[in-house]
């Protein structure tokens, strides 16, 4: 029996679809068997950034109104056996998604796969509610910016009112000279505020934005930063206590010197 | 009634006038003789404003009859009231500073969007969120960092306090009165406490240990006893 792990943030435009591709890319991998859900019925790209759009016959839709069969609507990975996508509908409305018909595809799915990722729309409305129905635990994706880490905070705030795991949080798009500058928030910080447990850092990289064009997940790459930043992340999912990339904690002396002094006014 | 006992004595003090009342008599003897020393003039001197303290001993008076004392004292020039004191409260009354001196403890992170109203104090282990609010109806106490909005006092208490561990409040509220951070990042402090200072409406924040020894009574059941 698999478990189901949905990925969110609350605010738009952060990561999720990216960090979605990229960790099931990753573990399957390692050899798991994954199921990746798109539920941003509308605004699907799960499968642009896999390099599947083309193989889409059914969709999450379809498989909800039971015209189809939950199998025969999964996409099969190029690269992998072991891997599949349920993609979302591009043209329905997302109130034909609901959290029940979620839970009911989600326990199906988990009979064969060990794991499935479900990619959250941007938001905390239906499309949020129907995304975490099915899910065992959460990862939380944030950017090192203030708004965006105000929204994971709302998020984690919902999600500790469902019945699944304290959420993990993914920091993405890090900028090391920004934050030695000062000029970002460094990961420290933002765990502090957030006081939820850190799964992984993913630097801003452009091989993330070149991968995504051409279909083929940056952890495919056998050593960009980013693909070792995702790769980690697969195995701290599979149990293994992987210690954080050097690059990945790196803090400015100077914001701890500030720090210091900066306590009384 | 008999007529020359005197219900009402009047004694003078450098703080004005307490009024003891006794406390055995119809309460409608007393506003009777309330009214007829307060109209006697000679009482008053010159046109400086004078506080009258009422002194009900164990005279339970009702909170109409407690307003119509002080509308009669009102009523005659130069005279403002002051407190009107009573050594009894119904039960119902007690219940209600109980209620309102409990300290509740919470361990928890106040997350943005989430919103704690208690009555009483409030004790919260954990964090206040950029976006997260806590209420109170009397003092706020976090042991954790306070990031979101803290308003004690709830109900109009201007005595409360707000007190963090760390305190880099987006705003703070204690009863109206109403501050906010500076719009410049400003760092945040540790171990400090907010609170009005006497006839002021400025929040002010100072060391916690400052804090502490301008509000001895800083339990609020103590802080009812005195101020009613
Ligand atoms: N680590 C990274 N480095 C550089 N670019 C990144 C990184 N992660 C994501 N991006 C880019 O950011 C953009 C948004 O990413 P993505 O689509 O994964 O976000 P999302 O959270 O799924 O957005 P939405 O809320 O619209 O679903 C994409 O162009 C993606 O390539
Ligand atoms: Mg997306």
């Amino acid at each position: 029996m698999g478990e189901a792990i949905v990925v969110t943030s609350g605010k738009g435009g952060v990561g999720k679809t990216t960090t979605t591709a990229n960790i099931g890319t990753a573990l399957a991998l390692l050899g798991k068997k994954v199921c990746l859900i798109d539920t941003d019925i509308g605004l699907r790209n799960l499968d642009v950034v896999m390099g599947l759009e083309n193989r889409i016959i059914f969709d999450l839709v379809d498989v909800v109104q039971e015209r189809v069969k939950t199998r025969q609507a999964l996409v099969p990975d190029k690269r992998f056996d072991c891997l599949q996508l349920l993609p979302a509908a591009q043209t329905s409305d997302k109130s034909e998604v609901t959290p029940e018909a979620m839970k009911r595809i989600v326990a199906e799915l988990k009979q064969e796969f060990d794991y499935i990722l479900i990619d959250c729309p941007a938001g905390i409305e239906q499309g949020y509610k129907n995304a975490v129905a099915g899910a065992d635990k959460a990862i939380v994706v944030t950017n090192p910016e203030k708004s965006s880490v105000r929204d994971a905070d709302r998020i984690i705030g919902l999600l500790e009112q469902e019945d699944i795991e304290p959420p993990k949080l993914i920091v993405n798009r890090i900028r090391h000279h920004m934050v030695e500058s000062g000029d970002m928030l460094d990961v420290d910080e933002i765990v502090s505020v957030l006081s939820i447990d850190l799964l992984g850092v993913v630097a801003d990289d452009d091989e993330v934005i070149k991968a995504s064009n051409s279909g083929e997940p940056v952890a495919l790459h056998p050593n960009t930063k980013s693909s070792l930043a995702y790769r980690n992340i697969a195995r701290r999912i599979l149990g293994e206590s992987v210690p954080l990339l050097s690059f990945e904690e790196k803090k400015g002396f100077m914001t701890k010197v500030k720090k210091f002094f900066g306590m009384r006014p | 009634m008999i007529a020359n006992q005197q219900l009402i004595t009047v004694k003078g003090t450098r703080d004005g006038l307490i009024l003891k009342v006794d406390d055995h008599c119809a309460y409608q003897d007393v506003l009777n003789e309330l009214k007829e020393k307060l109209s006697v003039n000679d009482l008053i001197e010159d046109d400086r404003l004078i506080t009258v303290n009422l002194q009900l001993g164990n005279r339970y008076v009702t909170r109409e009859q407690k307003d119509e004392l002080k509308e009669v004292v009102r009523k005659s020039q130069n005279l403002v009231v002051g407190k009107v004191e009573s050594n009894v409260i119904t039960k119902e009354e007690a219940a209600d500073w109980k209620k309102h001196a409990q300290v509740k403890p919470l361990v928890k992170v106040v997350r943005s969007g989430q919103v704690i109203n208690v009555e009483g104090d409030l004790l919260l282990i954990g964090d206040v969120n950029p976006g997260g609010k806590i209420m109170a109806s009397g003092n706020i106490f976090v042991m954790g960092s306070l990031r979101g909005i803290a308003h004690a006092g709830m109900e109009g208490d201007s005595h409360a306090v707000i007190a963090a561990s760390f305190m880099q409040p987006t705003q703070l509220r204690i009863g109206d009165a109403i501050s906010r951070a500076p719009d410049q990042d400003a760092e945040g402090v540790y171990m400090e406490c907010g609170y009005l200072e006497k006839g002021k409406d400025k929040i002010l924040i100072d060391r916690l240990q400052e804090v502490i020894k301008k509000r001895p009574d800083i339990s609020s059941f103590e802080r009812r006893m005195f101020n009613g």
